[in-house]
Formats: structure tokens, sequence, C-alpha cells
């Protein structure tokens, strides 16, 4: 198990993604700052218009403005790199005669990319706060909150909120590494399993714009991404955060079971 | 060690390995012949259990394959289609990745943590990659990345070793060193199955030999009794027209200067023909090459076909 660990870890690939992911909350820190043009609340990315007054909450800013593209993008590219990753370098093969079982194996990487997604989460809201408190306004981390619907919330309110998201975020990402992981079973070419991944995503944003397809909009993996923002509602609106982790569970039974099935009949040719 | 019966694999239309029955016993060091695309390696995916046969039966170390991989794999080392590691990392750290993955069975030898480093030493020395340091695998040679897979194929003492075109990449000295390395293994009672096309490597290593053609194994036998005395002896004189007057109708064939000659005990012919006032010039049984054995089993292609 450690392996796979070290492995991922060991790769400059991975570090990249982190600070990638990192970089684009502080550019718009950065720009809020020296420009002091705030977006007017309810337009931009969820929260950007609080952060002005309460640098702290740039922590769950800079998961909003990750969450639409950049982490799936992340997530996506380690979840392809798995099986696939392995099987372009000729390395499956001698994993397998080690021998590791193949759903071991599958274990193995899932573990590996989950621990992927908790680290960049977890970084992205570390980063936004530790920036948001230098770059924006400095007010004392016990100054209180105006939630979503108006009425105030504590700092321990905000916190224990936060962790909440944090976790619905992670739990977001469980489709698109099984969805990865799905279709790197599929192939030998991690580039082909990561793009595929994102063209699912995609074509699901693309699909819940459409008022035509409303019907199948509670169906789609991404329809309840940004509910978390609910968490910050008073009181917290659970339905659709309920509704998105219901969701995702079942996408990641159904694509791992697919990936399973796939992988442990599979021959290995590469 | 490796027993197959009936094993057969079709990818869709393609038979690419039809009835191969292998026999491959302990002590042997066992060369696996045939053209490129004749079915090589996708039976010894098939015996590892990593392409899952269509039909027919796979032992190894007398257990079913691929039903039992986990039981007897760990004791196996291999080498299939080409080396193959972490290009980011060095040597070292390439082994010692590969041997901390995959859980060993309780009570299996060689494989545990505590002397993983010093394994590793050992097979990077024994390969001759003991100096290379760490300098990372994507700036090996392709000779040193062949050796590095030789050396994670031994990182266990494998009972038996897998070797497919092991010296696939090697100079004419890394070859001569891989042929001692096993001569060396074996000797230490390693049995040893390595496939390959090169027929001088397979000459000078192997006890026993397996040809397959299209798939089929056309031939399997200890290769002694392939290049045992055929029972006829080449002369080779000065005094033709003599010596086939002398020999009156034992002669098989004539060739310019060199006869074919029915006669099971040379020595017994050399006297024979000394006597009968014969200069004879060189004499000696004739034995089959390898070459010539594997021509007469295997079939021409044809000039339209595709070579697989």
């Amino acid at each position: 198990m450690l392996v796979e660990l070290r492995k991922m870890f060991g790769r400059r690939r991975t570090w990249l993604a982190f600070g990638l992911l990192n970089l684009l909350p502080t550019i718009v820190a950065g720009l809020l700052a020296w420009t002091g043009i705030a977006p007017r609340p309810g337009q931009g990315p969820a929260f950007l218009s609080a952060v002005s007054a309460n640098g702290s909450l740039f922590a769950i800013a800079a998961l909003a403005i990750v969450l639409p593209l950049f982490l799936p993008v992340a997530v996506a590219v380690a979840a392809g790199d798995t099986v696939a990753g392995e099987a372009q370098a000729g390395t499956l093969r001698y994993l397998l005669v080690r021998p590791v079982g193949r759903t071991r194996l599958l274990v193995r990487k899932l573990v590996a990319v989950s621990v992927f997604v908790v680290v960049a989460v977890l970084s992205v809201a570390l980063v936004g706060f530790v920036v948001g408190r230098l770059l924006l306004g400095n007010a004392p981390v016990s100054q209180a909150m105006v939630s979503v619907s108006g009425s105030v919330l504590s700092p321990g309110q905000i916190a224990w909120r936060t962790a909440m998201a944090i976790g619905f975020v992670t739990v977001s990402m469980l489709s698109v590494v099984a969805m990865g992981m799905c279709l790197s079973t599929m192939t030998d070419a991690p580039q082909s399993a990561s793009l595929g991944t994102l063209a699912f995503l995609i074509g699901s944003s693309l699909l819940l714009t459409l008022d035509a397809a409303r019907p199948l909009q509670p169906y789609l993996p991404t329809r309840y991404w940004l509910s978390f923002v609910d968490f910050y509602r008073d009181p917290i609106l659970w339905s659709n955060i309920e509704r998105g982790v219901g969701l995702q569970a079942v996408y990641v039974l159904v694509l791992l079971g697919a990936a399973w099935a796939n992988f442990s009949t599979k021959d290995i040719t590469s | 060690m490796i027993r197959t019966e009936g094993l057969t694999k079709r990818f869709r239309a393609v038979t690419a390995v039809d009835g191969v029955a292998l026999d491959v016993a302990e002590g042997d060091i066992y060369g696996f012949l045939g053209a490129n695309g004749s079915g090589k390696t996708t039976t010894i995916r098939c015996v590892l259990g990593l392409v899952l046969a269509t039909s027919g039966s796979i032992e190894l170390l007398g257990q079913p394959m691929p039903r039992s991989g986990a039981q007897v794999l760990h004791r196996v080392g291999t080498l299939v289609e080409g080396p193959a590691a972490y290009g980011h990392l060095s040597g070292t750290a390439n082994l010692r990745l590969h041997d901390a993955s995959g859980r060993l069975p309780p009570g299996a030898n060689g494989g545990g943590r505590r002397d993983r480093g010093r394994r590793v030493r050992e097979v990077l020395d024994l390969v001759g990659l003991g100096a290379v340091g760490r300098r990372p695998v994507s700036a090996y040679s392709l000779g040193m990345r062949q050796r590095l897979g030789l050396a994670a194929a031994l990182l266990r003492q494998p009972e038996l070793l897998v070797l497919d075109e092991p010296t696939n990449g090697l100079d004419p000295q890394g070859i001569r060193e891989v042929r001692e390395l096993l001569r060396q293994l074996h000797h230490d009672g390693t049995t040893i199955f390595l496939s390959s096309h090169l027929l001088a490597e397979v000459d000078q290593l192997c006890t026993k030999v397996g040809l397959l053609d299209r798939g089929r194994l056309v031939l399997q036998e200890d290769l002694a009794a392939l290049r045992a005395p055929t029972g006829r002896t080449v002369v080779e004189t000065s005094d033709v027209e003599q010596a086939l007057g002398a020999l009156d109708g034992t002669v098989e064939h004539r060739d310019g200067e060199r006869l074919l000659v029915r006669a099971a005990d040379p020595a017994e012919l050399n006297r024979y023909l000394v006597q009968a006032g014969v200069r004879v010039r060189t004499l000696g049984a004739e034995r089959r090459t390898l070459e010539d054995v594997i021509a007469e089993h295997t079939s021409a292609r044809d000039p339209n076909e595709v070579p697989r």
C-alpha cells in the first residue's frame, strides 16, 4: 500500500499538480488585494464578495474557484494514470507477476488516488486560508460571518461547516476518480483515460446548462458539486448535499465495479 | 516446473497459441524457439497468468495457473518481452520498489524488508550494474535496462527463471556475461526457461528445446538427442574415385571431394579406407546442427504470408 503512495508522491508531476491547483486562487487573491475590486454579491465564484472583509473565508472561496475545472482536471490526470500509466511503462506485467493480485492492485490504486484528492483539497483550503489572511482582510479569526441566508454564523460554526464542506468536495471528486480508473483499465494510454474522463465531466456540465436536458439533470455527476455552498446556509440545507453524496456513491460503485470486472478478466498484453 | 496441456489462446479470429503441451522439468535449461510472432510471448504470458488461455490447462511449479498465482509466482523470476522500469528513478530505487510491491505468503524465503538493501546490491553486482550509481533509468542504455530487468528477476532467488529473450539489446560481451551468469544459476539449482530466436544462444546453453511454429509446438526434445550422430560419416578425400570404388554402394551423397558414407563407426571406416590406399583428409561422424533440425520441422513462410 505504501508503495503506491511512495510512487505517486515521488513524482514531480504530483507536486506540480498541487502547485498549479494553489496558484490560481493565489492569483485571484492577489488581484483582489491589489485592485480592491471584489465581485458584487451574487456574481462570480461563490464567497468572493465576502473575502475582502474577512480573509479567513478565502479558504472556502479558493475551493469554489478550483472546483469546477482545475480540481477535476488534476484528479482525472491522476486517476487516468493509475493502471494505464503502469501499462504504458510496461511495469504492469511485472507488478502482476510479482505477484500483486489484480483486485488488490485496483484497491491500492484507489487508495492512492483518494489520498491524492484529500491532499489536494486540504492544500487548497489551507493555502487559501493563509493567502487570504496575508493578502485580504485580516480581520481577527474570531469575527463572525454573515451566512448565505443572511443570519450570523459564529467562528466555531464556520470551522465545522468548512470541515464538512471539504469532506463534501472530496466526495464529489470520487466519481471522477472512479471514472478515471475505469477508463484506465480499458486502455494502455493514460492520456486517453484522463481525456475521456474530462469529456465525461464537460458533457455533464454542458447538459446542466441545457433546459431540454432537465429530466437528466438530477443524475449528472457534476449536478450537486457546488452544493457545498449549502453548508453556509442557516440552517444547513441538507437535501442537495444528501442527494449529491448519494449520487457520487452510485457512480463510484457502478464505475469501480466496471473497472474491476474489466481488469480482473483482461488479457495483459502491454 | 511448467506443464501445459492443449494450451490454446485465440485473439478474436487469430489463434496465437494452438494446443501447446510444454513440459519443463526441474533442472532443465529449456530453450523455447520460434520465429517472430510464432506465439512464444503469448505462451509465456499464459503460463504467468497475464493472458487468460482460451482452453487447456497450465501447471506452474505443480500448481494450476492462473488460479494459484498468488502461491507460486513469488518463486518465479521473470523477464517478459523486454525490461520495464520507472524512468525517473534510479536502478536501485526501482528494484527496492519492485521488491516492496506484492505480499509474500508466510514462510516464503528471500523477500522481506530487512535484507532488501543487501539483496538489491547483490543482484546489481551480479548483473554488472554495481557501480552505476544514482543515475535515473531513463538515462540507461538498452543493454543496461536489460541487465536491470534481469536483476529484478533474480531479486528473490527464484527456483524458476522465465526469460523472454534475455540477451536482447546486449553486445557480444554482454551476451557472454549473461550466458555465464545463467550457467552459474543453473549450476546452483535454478531451472531456466528461456525463449529466443537466436539459435547460437540456445545451442550453447540449453539442455532441452521446444520449437513453436505458427502457434503449434512442433518439436520438444533433449538437445543431446537432437544432436546425436546420424549413423553417417563425412569423408573428405582427394582420391574421390578410388574411395568410391573401395566403398562401393555405401556412399549416399557426393559433393565434390566430400562424401557422405553410411557407416556407424568412423574409426572402422578410416582403417578400411587407409588400407585401401585412399588418402583421407578429414573424417568424422555426421551430426545435425540445431539449424538443420529447425529447418526440418518448420514450414517455410509462404511468400504472400504476412509474418505475424
